[in-house]
């Protein structure tokens, strides 16, 4: 596996596009680097190719053109299986497996990894306290007893479960209420702290953007149209970073 | 009453080919399960092959059952008279419900966990065992329930080429014009479809993941 620590770049692209057959470009001519421990977010309007530019780094999709660099190897010369492993990622819709208990969801990769059962437990407690869920109280509930907000807890406790450097988060909180919400952006904040791992992050809501980006790239119709950190945006003449920037005073 | 007196007096005969009938019947829909839960698998996996495969199955389903017996009595190995024949015939019908619903189960696994899956690095094959068939497993089990029931009926007919089972007594009423005889042929037929179609119901209830139970419960 590529081991290259020369430079701190994690995640690159480069002049990616992405189009379905026959179909417009999702994503056009998209180049963008993460450093190692940062967390980006993807912001823009519903559309706007977010959640596709997600998929093409942990290979959900290959790039119609362009190369996605992932420790520096095109994501297309990885071991699919490695590659997403080493990659968290939660997904809009959460997706937690309906037929397993909070336990076997957390404890799903451990357990393809072989871990030894005692570890998967062990771990999975661990990221229940770490995600503000009482372990003896949630371990054993299926999802459909759980809330929205827990459910999403869990879905990024699953995404943490094997350690992975690199996260790649969905709007995550996205259906939740504005409270929770914002409790939920304070304990991601405080997690990210702790855990440094480098973040991907799609949101529509500049504030979380502001909140949990130490930069942010800002997505119009597949195109990347603005990416700095909070304060390079808010100096942004971009029309689309302007109607964002707007609805901050809203 | 006097239908009652005819039963009682022929029970070991109605028994034993009872028993003849649901060995006949569970065996070849064990069969057909062995054949089509893996074909719907691969229907799932390659397009192409897929519609083939669902295609041909639809197709054996609407050939009248008496025909299929009578192309397959002259050829060797699968044909002949007997109950060798009755159980391709059989395995045959009960075919396509499993096939079908091996891969509507399948398809029908919400979109988002399937890319829950995979984004988080399972395998195909373990995308297929940890997810997909404990999901599709109440869809795949309503197929087989419904290819049980249907053997049940179909079975009758095998007796026309010797197979034995409930068949040879409704075939031996037809031929002796006893109304008393067909019944003792047709109603414990019926009654062990409606017993399978009961039984079935009910373990296909309890495989349903309790996350489930009222979103897709029983179909
Ligand atoms: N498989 C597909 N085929 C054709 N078009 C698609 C496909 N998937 C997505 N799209 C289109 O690509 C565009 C970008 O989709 P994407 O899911 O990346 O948006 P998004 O920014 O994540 O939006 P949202 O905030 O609503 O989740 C949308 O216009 C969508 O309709
Ligand atoms: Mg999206």
């Amino acid at each position: 596996m590529p081991s290259e620590t020369g430079s701190s770049t994690v995640l690159e692209f480069d002049r990616v596009s992405f189009r379905v057959p026959d179909g417009p470009a999702l994503v056009s001519e998209l180049t963008l680097s993460v450093s190692e421990g940062e967390s980006l977010m993807l912001l823009g309007r519903s559309g706007s190719g977010k959640t596709t530019t997600l998929r093409l780094i942990n290979r959900l999709l290959d790039p119609s053109e362009g190369e996605v660099r992932v420790k520096g190897v095109a994501t297309t010369a990885w071991d699919v299986i490695r590659l997403r492993r080493s990659i968290g990622y939660v997904i809009q819709e959460v997706g937690l497996f309906p037929h397993l208990d909070v336990e076997r969801n957390i404890g799903m990769i451990p357990t393809l990894e072989k871990w030894e059962r005692e570890r998967v437990s062990g771990r999975v407690r661990e990221l229940l306290e770490l995600v503000g869920l009482a372990p003896d109280e949630f371990a054993c509930r299926f999802p459909h007893e759980l809330s929205g907000g827990q459910r999403q807890r869990v879905g990024v406790a699953r995404a943490l479960a094997a350690d992975p450097p690199i996260l790649l988060l969905d709007e995550p909180f996205g259906a939740l209420d504005q409270i929770t919400r914002i409790e939920m952006q304070q304990q991601f904040r405080q997690l990210q702290q702790r855990l440094r791992k480098t973040v991907v992050f799609v949101t529509h809501d500049i504030r979380e953007a502001f909140l949990l980006g130490s930069r942010i790239a800002l997505l119009e119709g597949g195109r990347l149209v603005a990416n700095g950190t909070p304060e390079e945006l808010r100096g942004s003449e971009h029309p689309e970073a302007r109607i964002f920037l707007s609805s901050l005073n809203a | 009453m006097e239908l009652i007196r005819f039963f009682l007096e022929r029970r070991g005969e109605v028994l034993s080919l009872s028993l003849e009938h649901l060995v006949l019947v569970v065996a070849s829909t064990l069969m057909a399960a062995l054949i089509a839960v893996p074909l719907g698998i691969v229907a799932t996996r390659r397009a192409r092959l897929g519609r083939w495969i669902l295609g041909l199955a639809n197709v054996v389903q609407t050939i009248p059952s008496l025909a299929l017996i009578g192309f397959l009595i002259p050829l060797p190995i699968l044909g002949g008279i007997g109950a060798r024949t009755a159980m391709v015939v059989l395995v045959f019908y009960a075919l396509l419900p499993i096939v079908r619903n091996t891969y509507t189960g399948i398809t029908g696994v919400d979109p988002a966990i399937r890319q829950a899956a995979l984004g988080m690095g399972l395998t195909d094959r373990q995308l297929l065992m940890r997810v997909e068939l404990p999901l599709a497993l109440p869809v795949i089990f309503a197929g087989l329930r419904v290819a049980t029931v249907v053997s049940v009926g179909v079975a009758t007919i095998a007796a026309y080429i010797g197979a034995g089972g409930l068949g040879s007594l409704i075939f031996r009423g037809i031929n002796m014009l006893d109304n008393r005889l067909i019944l003792a042929g047709a109603i414990p037929a019926a009654l062990m479809a409606l017993g399978a179609d009961w039984g079935l119901g009910r373990v296909q209830r309890r495989l349903t993941p309790a996350g489930l139970r009222t979103e897709r419960g029983s179909s």
